[in-house]
């Protein structure tokens, strides 16, 4: 059983749209591996993780976005990348996240 | 049945799967292919997508139980096309041989990793659901017996804890002869030596007895059953990642490898 699988058919079933997170790409050293997932429902609810904790308040920015417009997307966080340094990704690595609505 | 609902049911069964998503081109962001084992799918990357050689990757993928994101060119049109794997391998499964106290604190410990647990014991005074209420099976029965009724397969590891010859040795020789990724078996130094010579009275060869993980666990200075169940698994993390298990303050290389 995969917990944040379960946790997301709960929020659906009560009606709630859900926002899936993904990691798809690690470049360097990171915290977590391909395949990590954080799950957003539209009402502010969280499951799983993407990171250490340094990206998933920004992962949940853009999961409500995602939600509001339908459209998926494919986010970058590195140590070139200003913003991933802002919110601590300070272990060497890379990560890309899809960021996708769950309407499949 | 929507596609993530199928993903749920196959999870929920076992089955090994894989699902694709389409990253590039951006037209296509998010499409989604469900592969199986035997190479069925369900679902689309997106018209023009290289199925084919995305579902070969998958099957390796799954197969090595790492997700990854590939780039393919399309040969006619020189398209560029990245799909990124995730792949829900079968469960890990620990089997435990001997419904011990250290067994019961290896339980708990194994599922809060995600490990499915196995418990072997023959004595049901021991084996039972109110001393392992974790355990997802428990097997009374011999050693000899019940390994023949589980699968030993590549996600598999066995931990051997009885205390008692009789018991550890039969399945020892099982899961050394299986394709068990991990085989370990309590002891200290002395009763290790005298296990090992045994085993090999039974046939079993230095090549096979090698993989024998005794005494078992990381060198921890575990004492209590619960420090002796973190040493297991601290090991056969270490052995699933080909690490030795020291510590990282003491080395200098990457602390997560580049798969």
């Amino acid at each position: 059983m995969d917990e944040v699988y379960e946790q997301v058919a709960s929020w659906r079933a009560a009606g709630e749209d859900v926002a899936l997170a993904t990691v798809v790409r690690v470049t360097g050293s990171a915290p977590r591996r391909e395949g990590a997932r954080l799950a957003v429902s539209r009402g502010g609810q969280m499951a799983g993780s993407v990171s250490g904790g340094c990206l998933e308040a920004d992962v949940y920015l853009h999961a409500q976005e995602v939600l509001e417009t339908g459209q998926p997307k494919l986010v970058s966080y590195g140590l070139s990348d200003e913003l991933a340094w802002e919110v601590g990704l300070a272990c060497g690595g890379g990560v890309d996240i899809l960021i996708e609505k769950l309407d499949w | 049945m929507s596609l993530f609902d199928e993903l749920r049911r196959a999870i929920a069964a076992e089955q090994a799967v894989a699902l694709a998503s389409t990253l590039r081109p951006e037209a296509h962001l998010g499409a989604k292919l469900l592969i199986y084992a035997d190479g069925r799918t369900l679902g689309s990357l997106g018209p023009g997508a290289p199925a084919e050689a995305v579902v070969r990757d998958a099957l390796d993928l799954l197969r090595k139980g790492v997700a990854k994101t590939r780039r393919y060119e399309q040969p006619q049109t020189g398209e560029l096309w990245e799909v990124f794997v995730d792949v829900y391998p079968a469960p890990q499964t620990m089997v435990i041989v001997g419904a011990v106290h250290t067994g019961m604190a290896l339980s708990r410990l194994a599922k809060v990793l995600g490990f499915r647990v196995v418990v072997v014991d023959p004595r049901a005074q021991f084996a039972n659901a109110e001393r392992f209420p974790d355990a997802d099976r428990i097997v009374v029965a011999y050693p000899d017996d019940a390994m023949r009724q589980l699968r030993l397969d590549e996600a598999t590891s066995v931990v051997v804890l009885a205390h008692d010859p009789k018991l550890d040795e039969p399945a020892i020789e099982a899961a050394l002869a299986s394709a068990a990724c991990y085989v370990g078996a309590i002891g200290s130094r002395k009763t290790n030596v005298a296990r090992f010579d045994r085993l090999r009275r039974r046939g079993l060869t230095d090549e096979q007895l090698a993989r024998l993980r005794a005494p078992i666990g990381l060198d921890i200075g575990a004492e209590t059953p619960e420090e002796v169940a973190l040493a297991v698994l601290a090991e056969v993390v270490a052995m699933k990642y080909g690490r030795s298990g020291g510590a990282l303050a003491q080395g200098s290389g990457p602390v997560h490898v580049p798969r």
